[in-house]
């Protein structure tokens, strides 16, 4: 028993005891997320924003978590029961599950697995489950016309945020999220490669239907989108797992293209302070600029959004691995060559 | 090792259990979901063989793509489950027939491997060891070089599949206006606007 | 690099996390569930439909352009899951595999002319 304990009951609890560290600090900070996107928003329209529920309205996430808990979960008539329950809990779980190989700092991840960047490739692409199934179950229009858009569009910009990652992979010679970012010691990927940069993170705004892609929400058309249906924990969980998914994307966006944990410049003052750090700060750059766009930029119509994702980002980001691929191997520059 | 084969037998169980629920599940949207827990068990099966990639492939293509245009077919055409029923019976000897013959089949080819043991040692490219290569890159290193004509015979199955999506299904509607942004970013005020020279007392 | 044993162990902390996640948002409906009073009315609990009464079965048929796009997608899917692995092992196939991905790449790329110009790509 003792020795059954020892051999793995210890290394399970570290297990458990690191994924509690990262999931724990996640679901706070994506709770303040929404706090931070009404500030800033309130900000760029001369409001003042929430600022009664504690100092500077602080407390407003605590209040609006203790308000939908207790608030009727309501299940609509007509709808799928378990596909209408399961969507949120999937939402949630990917949000999740995929910080599990998120370094956030040099040796501090939970997986450190050797394909992590196809891994988190891959829950991003199931992302759009929650969607087509929320759509489907609820049984009623507006969220069934919302998924199907929606789904439309996150399967429209996933390949071209496939190709570029290729490109990223192409210069480190790697899939591993650590050996990429070591990879930016000398410069950050975002230099070289600024056009993909560019188009990752606007990929990075329509797959997760932020504004100025939001037209599987879009109020004025279609209320709420795919989740019109839901009340309670069950929207919460979306809300959330939407809002992760968000600062996911900011973290991708770190690790392939700003360096991920590294300083700006390796030199004294900036390299004092510990690379995690470097990482919350360049997530939280990442993080207010999603939110910036929202302030500033109006909706984009369907047909545009669709011409942006096959006629402009997928011909670029294509010829950009081509380009890559030949400067790399005409200057005999490919990594891990021999 | 415990732990290993612990996962094994709840991966395959599912995968096993969930193809069944495919069969079985009376609304095919239940089906394709339970295809897709099939699919993401299948995943876990390879990462325990150690092919990471093609469990990473397997749920990036597979259930992140395939089982997408699954479930888009499912719920467009929104099939009427009692029509579809009234033929399971006279269908029914179809089916039994077709699952023999793949068992058959399936039984053939373990048979085949099982009886030529040494077969195994002639596979032209074996798998280096794991701990000097990864998975992807050992694939990488054949893939384009050694299979080249496999490789650009699926490139070609690649493209014969997307002429044949779109002449399948598209359908070039008449009297649409499209959006032309070239045009309208090469469109001058000199063509809109005109000024007139208008002789005073006599008007336009 | 690693063995087989420690490549599997570094994927245990995903499925524990799974679980983890899984149970918690599950713990987080029930807990709704169970605290908030449920009091569902026919109103209440009907389709939302702006105002006036649902009609007609929400699931109905749509464009079959939604069906072209998740073609298109598991097509070049498919070309970023083939470039995958070449990208890693760039360096170690030599000219010819640079030039097998280029023909292939540009196979498809005929494909993605011919879709452009058949105007498969606009959306109306």
């Amino acid at each position: 028993m003792q020795e059954l304990i020892m051999t793995y009951g210890i290394p399970l609890a570290i297990i458990v005891a690191k994924i509690l560290a990262i999931m724990l600090p996640l679901t706070i900070t994506v709770a303040f997320y929404t706090y931070a996107e009404r500030k800033v928003i309130a900000a760029a329209q001369m409001r003042r924003g929430p600022n009664v529920v504690g100092p500077f309205g602080l407390l407003q996430p605590i209040a609006d978590a203790v308000k939908l808990l207790f608030k009727e979960t309501i299940l609509p008539s007509k709808a799928n029961i378990i596909v209408f329950l399961f969507a949120p809990i999937l939402t949630f779980t990917l949000a999740m599950v995929a910080w599990a190989v998120i370094p956030v700092n040099e040796g501090w991840v939970i997986a450190d697995i050797n394909v992590g960047i196809l891994y988190l490739f891959a829950i991003s692409s199931l992302g759009v489950y929650g969607v087509i199934m929320s759509g489907w179950a609820s049984n009623s229009k507006y969220p069934f016309l919302g998924a199907l858009r929606s789904a439309a569009q996150m399967v429209s910009y996933e390949v071209s945020m496939g190709f570029v990652i290729v490109t990223v992979i192409i210069c480190v010679g790697s899939f591993n999220l650590t050996d990429i970012v070591l990879a930016q010691k000398s410069v950050w990927f975002c230099i070289p490669l600024l056009p993909m940069f560019v188009v990752f993170f606007i990929s990075a705004l329509a797959e997760t239907n932020r504004t100025p892609f939001d037209l599987p929400e879009g109020e004025s058309e279609l209320v709420g989108g795919y989740f019109t249906e839901y009340s309670s924990m069950t929207f919460a969980l979306f809300f959330l797992g939407e809002y992760a998914n968000m600062l996911l994307m900011c973290a991708m966006t770190t690790l392939l293209f700003l360096g991920g944990w590294l300083p700006p410049l390796d030199i004294a003052p900036f390299n004092w302070v510990p690379g995690i750090v470097w990482f919350l700060l360049k997530v939280g750059f990442l993080a207010f600029v999603f939110l910036w766009v929202r302030a500033t930029l109006p909706r984009y119509r369907y047909d545009q959004l669709m011409r942006l994702g096959w006629k402009v980002f997928l011909p670029l980001s294509l010829f950009w691995v081509v380009a890559t691929a030949g400067f790399l191997v005409y200057f005999d520059m490919v990594p891990n060559a021999g | 090792m415990i732990l290993q084969a612990i996962a094994f037998y709840l991966f395959a169980g599912v995968t096993v259990a969930s193809a069944v629920m495919v069969v079985f599940a009376r609304n095919p949207v239940h089906s394709v979901l339970f295809l897709i827990l099939a699919f993401f068990n299948a995943a876990g099966l390879f990462v325990l063989l150690g092919a990471e990639f093609i469990a990473m492939i397997l749920v990036i293509v597979y259930v992140g793509a395939v089982a997408v245009l699954f479930l888009f077919v499912v719920m467009m055409l929104n099939i009427d489950f009692k029509a579809m029923r009234e033929g399971f019976v006279s269908n029914a000897p179809i089916g039994v027939i077709i699952g023999f013959i793949l068992i058959v089949e399936l039984l053939l080819l373990v048979g085949g491997w099982t009886i030529q043991a040494p077969a195994i040692g002639a596979i032209a490219t074996p798998i280096p060891p794991i701990n000097e290569v990864t998975n992807t890159e050992a694939l990488g290193h054949v893939l384009y070089t050694k299979y080249i004509y496999l490789f650009q015979a699926a490139g070609m199955i690649l493209l014969l599949a997307m002429v044949g999506a779109i002449v399948l299904t598209h359908r070039t509607r008449p009297g649409i206006k499209r959006q032309v942004i070239a045009d309208q970013i090469a469109k001058g005020h000199m063509d809109t606007v005109s000024v007139q020279k208008v002789p005073s007392r006599s008007g336009v | 690099m690693q063995d087989l044993n420690g490549l599997l162990l570094g994927y245990l902390p995903i499925v524990i996390f799974l679980g983890i996640a899984l149970g918690f948002a599950t713990v987080m409906i029930v807990a709704a569930y169970l605290l908030a009073p449920q009091r569902p009315d026919s109103e209440k609990i009907s389709a939302y439909e702006c105002g006036f009464e649902a009609f007609d079965d929400a699931r109905s048929r749509f464009d079959v352009r939604f069906y072209l796009v998740a073609i298109l997608f598991i097509i070049f899917d498919l070309e970023v899951a083939f470039l995958f692995p070449w990208a890693v092992a760039l360096g170690k196939i030599g000219m010819l595999g640079f030039w097998s991905m280029m023909l292939f790449l540009g196979l498809l790329t005929i494909g993605f002319v011919y879709e452009w110009k058949k105007g498969a790509l606009d959306w109306e």
